[in-house]
């Protein structure tokens, strides 16, 4: 199996882990990843903000490049690249005055875009397309006892929700358990991790964190589960304000595919487990169990 | 009442229609422009044609000028075409020399150009001129009309049209496809806003029509196949095997307790699965028929063919047989009312409200169930566990009102909101949350019982709830559900904390209602629900003569409505039985003998089985009664040797004509 893959600005950032986790865990899953040659900036949800025109043909770029390699899927990990590509995928395609200038655009630089590639999440490729069964086959470490809450965050499945139930996703959960861990009841595994208002607008961001991070813990979840990076930086990072502020809810947050890279027998120090600043160590869970 | 010498002589006539014509079509040009044309002797405009004065002064002009074909041009035929060609008929002239021009559906309501619009309707018009010329006399032909009518559903609609007709004398087949009739109604507990109990005044309904001479009951039945046409409609109905024979079976029950489960283990239906039931059963204790039924799913014997079969021992009647198969019946019959009734909106769409997530999250009929002294909790108020609620949330508008499931309103649920929040109430002794939208209580004594409900001390809230969660905040929250809600009227989000949710679903359309609507050709709303044919004047009336709605297949409404509009659609099969015929319009086709070849091609194309091919003359041969005129054999034929009546070349190739000949 083999798709383009866009890695996006923060699995080079931020979410180094998220990469660092996915490529080998894809590798064990026998998917080639072809890296878009020369990819730019999504645009993320900034630039829509700004100019939603100009914003579509940034990434309108990524998708012509990404349709010039000859694969029908692109994968996109980051949550924000997933939603802004299929975003500036939909309104190429139902805004005539978006597309006009988007091809326009295009043309000047060689570039043609038939809107041929789906714009695809890993959860729902590793779900959807090669199967819980063929996951199942290579857990060799099963997270057994291992208490996790799902948490999908806002991006991947609104508004543009094509794998999932927009309110109760069930995917994550789905893949969790054919790993073997235990999967907590999670009512705010759709909430607000606090986005970038944690940087703006502390009092209200910071907040939101806590609400997610506070239940998490009041509901024995040894650790959280996460498809994109801001979530985990946001709930990974304020442990200390957060904890000042109302009271430590010290609940570590890993990237899906860390969990994936552990119960697959992939070495802890390859997933890039050493980033996280509130440390997760499956081994000291277990001793304690 | 053509001039000897065969001299056509049209008069033609413009509508205003008020200003619904006349505002956007300069209506005195038109009729200018028409008079101008060869052959049209007058040419008029009025402001309303279809009223006395308009129709008399056709009737008048026909007799002072000697006008032999006459021309209106103002609404819809379907509106008024029987209008003016009744009048022209009086007057003394065939009706069918006649022809009607839609300037208002087709032109003035759909334009907004003066100009252009005024330029269509003389171009319709003069289409119409040319082709009136080329009419000629036809006579109607009057065919009898079967005097039995079929009502499908045999719910609250389905049973009052029945007792309606059956008591006029009329014979009535009804056909429900659940083993007992009743619908919706038979699993309320009350009814508002009088709070009578809706047993007490459903089954003595139920039983009469079980019991009536004139009513023959086919439950646990459903129609697969309508043929015919007004007056003479032929009906297929499927009788599901119930592996009882109905009439044998009195109802007796021991059966039931002799069935190898000694305790209901499989999910009740008639309680929303709140209750058990046995793989034998009878689906309430007040079901009509009082026939016991076998479920084929649950049942040992039927699924495994190993079981003691204590059932049949048990039965002094032998009216248990495991061999039974389903049956075909055909009937002949002159109208149809269609009475299929709702279903109600599948609460886990919306995934936010919990249902089938959270425990204690109910839909309304589950609760009108759970309150019923029958039901299966004896009319307790119970959580799953057992316990007892002691704040109760009722949320208004659960797939209603809303742009992501349905945008429509049902209209009950602000009325069964209510009713359900005083019996919840009156059960419970909980304290009960309404959150609505709006409160929407138009009906006779509606708002009052609002009133009644607001003086209770019944807590409204006005808002949409965004969510039903565990998630808690606070230790009063802790172990309940959270209701998160906007109220648009304090202003603030608030979090209310409940034991129970109950969710006011909405009506939807029966799962299977496109393939209903095809059975009986009949037309949906984009909603799904069955297209009466004028939302004000033919509300019963289906675009299929002879075929007649009641109740909520046609659009969500309460039980009166229901039960007025049963009436009604009764009403009106019963006058087109009582007319004794039906007049069919002469627009029949018929082969010219000499032109035909005899290919047979047209044959098997009829769809009503009206063409046959006599193997003397070897010539095609039309039966005129069974032909409905769709035309298909006229357009089919490569010889061009079949006409139809109406539709003749001339008139069209004239039509067509008369539009391009416009400038």
């Amino acid at each position: 199996m083999k798709f383009s893959y866009f890695p996006g600005c923060s699995l080079r950032g931020t979410g180094r882990a998220y990469e660092e986790s996915l490529l080998p865990v894809m590798k064990a899953l026998g998917v080639e990843l072809q890296e878009i040659e020369d990819w730019n900036c999504c645009g993320a949800t900034a630039y829509m903000a700004v100019d939603e025109v100009k914003a579509c043909v940034m990434a309108s770029r990524d998708l012509a490049l990404a349709e010039k390699m000859g694969n029908d899927e692109v994968l996109t990990p980051c949550s924000a690249c997933y939603l802004v590509l299929n975003k500036a995928k939909h309104y190429i395609e139902d805004a005539p005055e978006v597309s006009e200038v988007v091809h326009k655009s295009l043309s000047t630089v060689g570039l043609k875009l038939t809107g041929k590639v789906q714009v695809r999440h890993p959860l729902d490729i590793i779900v959807n397309k090669i199967g819980l069964d063929e996951v199942k086959k290579r857990v060799k470490r099963p997270l057994t006892g291992l208490k996790v809450a799902p948490y999908y965050g806002c991006q991947i499945i609104r508004p543009y929700c094509t794998f999932d139930d927009q309110a109760d996703p069930k995917t994550m959960d789905r893949l969790l358990e054919a790993l073997g861990a235990t999967v907590v009841k999670f009512p705010l595994k759709t909430k607000c991790c606090g986005g970038s208002l944690t940087g703006t607008l502390p009092q209200v961001g910071l907040r939101l964190a806590y609400i997610i991070l506070k239940e998490a813990k009041k509901r024995q979840a040894d650790v959280i589960s996460t498809v994109c990076s801001l979530c985990l930086f946001n709930l990974d990072s304020y442990h200390d304000k957060i904890s000042s502020r109302w009271e430590p809810v010290a609940v570590p947050t890993v990237f899906f595919t860390q969990l994936m890279g552990l119960a697959f027998g992939i070495p802890e120090d390859q997933l890039g487990l050493n980033r996280n600043i509130l440390p997760f160590r499956l081994k000291e869970l277990a001793s304690a169990r | 009442m053509v001039s000897k010498n065969n001299e056509l002589r049209i008069g033609f006539y413009v509508c205003h229609c008020g200003s619904n014509i006349a505002a956007t079509i300069d209506v005195v040009s038109v009729a200018k422009y028409i008079g101008t044309l060869p052959n049209v002797v007058v040419s008029k405009d009025y402001k309303y044609m279809c009223s006395d004065p308009g129709q008399e002064m056709i009737q008048a002009d026909i007799k002072q000028h000697r006008l032999n074909r006459i021309v209106v041009a103002s609404c819809s035929p379907l509106l008024h075409e029987h209008t003016f060609r009744t009048a022209i008929e009086k007057a003394g002239l065939n009706p069918f020399y006649f022809q009607m021009v839609n300037i208002r559906e087709h032109d003035s309501w759909v334009h907004t150009d003066r100009f252009l619009a005024t330029e269509k309707a003389k171009a319709l018009a003069q289409a119409a001129v040319y082709r009136v010329a080329h009419h000629k006399s036809l006579e109607t032909k009057k065919v009898p009309i079967k005097p039995a009518v079929l009502i499908v559903g045999g719910g609250i609609a389905g049973i009052h049209a029945a007792l309606t007709l059956a008591e006029s004398g009329k014979k009535v087949y009804l056909v429900e496809r659940e083993p007992s009739i009743g619908g919706h109604m038979a699993k309320f507990d009350k009814t508002f806003p009088t709070l009578d109990c809706a047993a007490c005044i459903l089954t003595p309904k139920m039983s009469a029509v079980g019991s009536h001479p004139n009513i023959t009951l086919w439950s646990y039945s459903e129609v697969t196949k309508v043929d015919g046409y007004v007056g003479n409609y032929k009906v297929t109905v499927k009788r599901k095997p119930r592996y009882v024979v109905e009439d044998l079976c009195v109802g007796c029950m021991e059966c039931i307790k002799a069935c190898v489960f000694k305790e209901p283990k499989f999910s009740d239906e008639f309680n929303e699965g709140l209750g058990k039931r046995k793989p034998i059963y009878i689906p309430f204790p007040q079901a009509t028929p009082q026939v016991v039924l076998i479920d084929p799913n649950t049942c040992l014997n039927l699924r495994t063919g190993k079981c003691k079969k204590t059932c049949m021992q048990a039965c002094d009647r032998n009216a248990i047989d495991f061999n039974q198969k389903e049956t075909f019946v055909e009937v002949e019959v002159g109208a149809i009312i269609v009475a299929t009734g709702f279903k109600t909106f599948d609460a886990s769409r919306i995934a936010n409200y919990g249902y089938g997530r959270y425990d204690n999250v109910f839909t309304a009929l589950e609760i009108e169930r759970m309150v019923n002294a029958s039901g299966p909790t004896g009319g307790e108020v119970l959580l799953r566990d057992g316990s007892h609620p002691k704040a109760i949330g009722i949320i208004h508008c659960v797939g209603s009102r809303d742009n992501k499931t349905n945008k429509w309103c049902s209209r009950v649920c602000c009325m069964y909101s209510l009713k359900l929040a005083h019996l919840l109430k009156e059960h419970s002794g909980a304290e009960v949350y309404n959150f609505y939208i709006d409160m929407r209580t138009p009906g006779k004594n509606y708002e009052e019982f609002y009133d009644k409900l607001l003086t209770e001390g019944v807590h409204f809230i006005r808002g949409r709830v965004g969510e039903v969660t565990d998630w808690t905040m606070t230790p009063e929250e802790e172990g309940k559900l959270v209701i998160r809600v906007e109220d648009t009227l304090a202003g603030f989000v608030r979090r209310i904390p409940v034991d129970m949710v109950v969710l006011a679903t909405g009506l939807e359309p029966q799962a299977d209602s496109q393939e209903v609507r095809r059975l009986f050709n009949m037309s949906c709303g984009s909603e799904g629900f069955f297209l009466e044919r004028h939302p004000k004047l033919a509300p019963v009336n289906t675009f299929t003569d002879g075929i007649f709605l009641a109740g909520a297949c046609q659009g969500p409404k309460d039980i009166p409505d229901t039960v007025a509009q049963a009436g009604a659609a009764a009403a009106e099969a019963m006058l087109l039985i009582d007319k004794g015929y039906v007049e069919q319009e002469p627009n029949t086709a018929f082969v010219l003998e000499s032109e035909c070849s005899g290919c047979k091609s047209c044959v098997s194309l009829c769809p009503y089985n009206a063409i046959s091919f006599d193997e003397i003359t070897k010539k095609a041969k039309i039966n005129e009664a069974l032909c409905k005129g769709c035309g298909t054999c006229a357009g089919a034929c490569p010889s061009g040797s079949i006409v139809q009546n109406l539709f003749e070349d001339s008139e069209i190739f004239s039509e067509i004509k008369g539009v391009l000949a416009y400038e």
